[in-house]
């Protein structure tokens, strides 16, 4: 019971990051923006976040800083590809290469250089009840805060005017600004969110999952938040549960090795992805439900006819 | 798309490192190859400090450069070649993965000394050097097996190589011979650098009822893993105690300095051979950081045992040493022979594991 509560506090944590980067892209996507530079402003956020809590000692700057180079880094991206037009995928991955040499270049001055970590937070009396008191009552702040960008970043999409405007400009640009409605504007404004959330996910990487920066420390987990969008196929109710399951598989794989269960790390380390896939397969062969989901203009350049 | 971004890193790190070597040319020049950021303060953090040695005392006739984040592999050789070119008479490539790209580069610049750490291949101008980290790593485990509450140790292992075993061995025998109802739990992160899954690897340990961490990959995540959760850890390659003043025990600290120096001197008066060096505490190669965050009594006996270790009295691997399946392999009062440690593939009686092949 201790270890199955343990391993628990500690899976969310390794898919808090996740769900902050995963939440931004999905937001970017449903408005028909695909941007493959995750990594890249993981990165980004991850060593200005650090840079800034160094500089400054409070850990609120290096989130605010995290998550604002983030932004500035996909406006790079929204300037190129929505204003210049070029083409998103190749943008995408050079984003994500400027963000890795980037991020080493500003890192070195603060390799090897420690933080005050952000830590859990203690509630008098719910965070002491047996079991549920640590689950629900013990996570560092941030991990809520995943949470809530999570649950309103759905209710925005769902529910309200201008969610209901950004998945129309996803579906059907031509349509959207056909109405009136500015579709370069929401591109930018949902491509910035994503960056801010990017930073933000890199931010808690560098702040409090391991507090230090290393060259490279995101080690593909802006992949894995892309491939995470397609496994939830579009829907943030389903971002949560693949996060825990993609960031959880690694902790699981651990704990299947310190425990001695002799099933060999890489396999388990690769099923997330076999998952990705099987969903991929599973909702291409139901295009009504693609079409219910998927943007429809997702990775299209949108040119205005006058 | 991965190696697009090494290159470019690669190629940045040798143009930053390179151009920053600018020397007057009748300075001997020392090159130096790292597998991570001298920063890590872990392995390479460690080798730099040996560089920075040989500046201190040989730096009116010496001028040192190093070319850091260089994958083992092809572009090893190229970073290399490149160091032995630009006129270095003594190369340091300092990760085993170097090896074969030494030798090659060894084959092509007859003039140039080559020295490879941790490796076995020699020839007429490559060197190999190594330390007998065991040897501290048994002092550890004599820590560990007095000071653990819950019998239960965490080893965060990179990938499962003699040098990694015949550590884990060491720790192992180190706490057995305080305390035989130890259990040192393994896990293989299969990297020597990545820290939040170093970090994912000690929490994992901690939730399954670990008190004590030790690590064998590079850098500081591990211990702050430790630190956050106020549980003790050992450091790695360096005194990391400046990262959780509260968490390390002690840290094995790799001193290349006198060696590096040593080697750089032998370049400059001509002497230098070829030789094979694995030195341990008797030589000061390895050296215990200070005791710290454990009663004196501990503290003591464990400078006791490094003491013994150091003056050749004691050795880690005096039999008798049964490995998994029951056998003796090392018979009682005798002692393991290098040849044995160097090619040690099998977990020692007592750890409840498979060694991964």
């Amino acid at each position: 019971m201790e270890l199955l509560i343990a391993s628990i506090m500690t899976m969310m944590t390794a898919a808090t990051p996740l769900v902050f980067a995963a939440t931004g892209e999905l937001v970017s996507e449903k408005s028909g923006v695909l941007n493959l530079g995750v990594e890249g402003m993981m990165l980004i956020g991850a060593v200005f976040g650090f840079a800034a809590v160094t500089l400054t000692g409070t850990p609120l700057a290096g989130l605010l800083v995290g998550s604002l180079s983030g932004l500035l880094a996909a406006l790079i991206f929204a300037v190129l590809t929505l204003t210049l037009l070029s083409n998103q995928v190749a943008t995408g991955l050079a984003l994500t290469i400027f963000g890795t040499g980037l991020s080493a270049l500003v890192g070195l001055d603060y390799v090897g250089e420690t933080i005050v970590q952000i830590r859990a937070v203690h509630l008098p009396v719910l965070s002491d009840l047996p079991i549920v008191g640590r689950l629900l009552f013990g996570h560092d702040p941030l991990v809520y805060l995943a949470i809530v960008i999570l649950g309103l970043s759905g209710w925005f999409l769902k529910h309200t005017r201008w969610g209901m405007i950004l998945r129309a400009v996803g579906d059907s640009d031509g349509s959207a600004h056909a109405i009136g409605y500015p579709v370069i504007a929401i591109r930018y404004a949902a491509v910035a969110f994503g960056g801010a959330m990017a930073g933000l996910g890199g931010a808690y990487l560098s702040l409090v999952y391991t507090p230090l920066w290393a060259e490279n420390m995101t080690a593909g987990r802006g992949w894995i938040a892309l491939a995470l969008v397609v496994f939830a196929s579009w829907r943030p109710s389903r971002v949560l549960l693949g996060a825990i399951l993609f960031g959880g598989i690694t902790i699981l794989q651990l704990n299947a090795q310190a425990a001695g269960f002799g099933i060999p790390g890489a396999f388990m380390s690769m099923l997330p992805y076999i998952a990705t896939i099987v969903v991929l397969v599973l909702i291409s062969r139901d295009p009504i439900r693609i079409r219910l989901n998927a943007p429809a203009c997702l990775g299209r350049p949108f040119r205005a006819e006058r | 798309m991965k190696n697009i971004i090494k290159l470019t890193a690669l190629a940045l790190a040798g143009a930053l490192a390179l151009t920053t070597g600018a020397v007057s040319a009748d300075k001997t020049k020392v090159g130096f190859i790292y597998i991570g950021p001298p920063g890590d303060h872990g392995w390479t953090y460690a080798h730099d400090q040996g560089r920075l040695a040989i500046e201190k005392e040989l730096g009116d006739h010496v001028q040192t450069t190093f070319v850091e984040n260089v994958p083992e592999g092809p572009d090893a050789e190229r970073a290399i070649a490149k160091l032995a070119e630009t006129g270095h008479e003594l190369i340091f490539t300092t990760s085993f993965g170097y090896m074969e790209p030494t030798l090659k580069v060894a084959k092509r610049f007859p003039n140039v000394k080559f020295e490879h750490a941790t490796g076995y291949k020699r020839a007429d101008n490559v060197s190999t050097y190594v330390a007998r980290f065991y040897e501290g790593r048994y002092v550890q485990g004599v820590i560990a097996g007095k000071i653990s509450k819950s019998n239960v140790i965490g080893y965060i292992a990179s990938f499962p190589i003699p040098e990694v075993v015949r550590g884990i061995n060491a720790f192992l025998l180190g706490a057995h011979s305080v305390n035989p109802d130890i259990k040192v739990k393994v896990v293989w992160v299969y990297t020597w650098f990545d820290p939040p899954k170093e970090a994912d690897a000690a929490k994992v340990l901690m939730d399954q009822g670990a008190d004590i961490i030790t690590q064998h990959t590079d850098s500081t995540a591990a211990l702050q893993a430790a630190a956050e959760r106020g549980i003790y850890a050992f450091g790695q390659a360096s005194d990391m105690i400046h990262f959780a003043e509260k968490t390390q025990l002690t840290s094995i600290i790799d001193n290349w300095g006198p060696y590096y120096v040593a080697r750089t001197k032998a370049v400059l008066d001509g002497t230098w051979a070829s030789t094979d060096t694995w030195d341990g505490m008797d030589k000061g190669m390895v050296v215990m950081a200070p005791y710290t965050n454990m009663p004196a009594d501990v503290a003591a006996l464990a400078a006791k045992t490094a003491e013994s270790i150091r003056s050749g009295a004691f050795h880690p691997f005096t039999g008798p040493i049964h490995n998994q399946a029951g056998e003796q392999v090392v018979a009682a009062g005798a002692v393991a022979d290098d040849g044995m440690l160097a090619g040690m593939s099998f977990y020692v009686q007592g750890i409840d594991d498979k060694l991964p092949q």
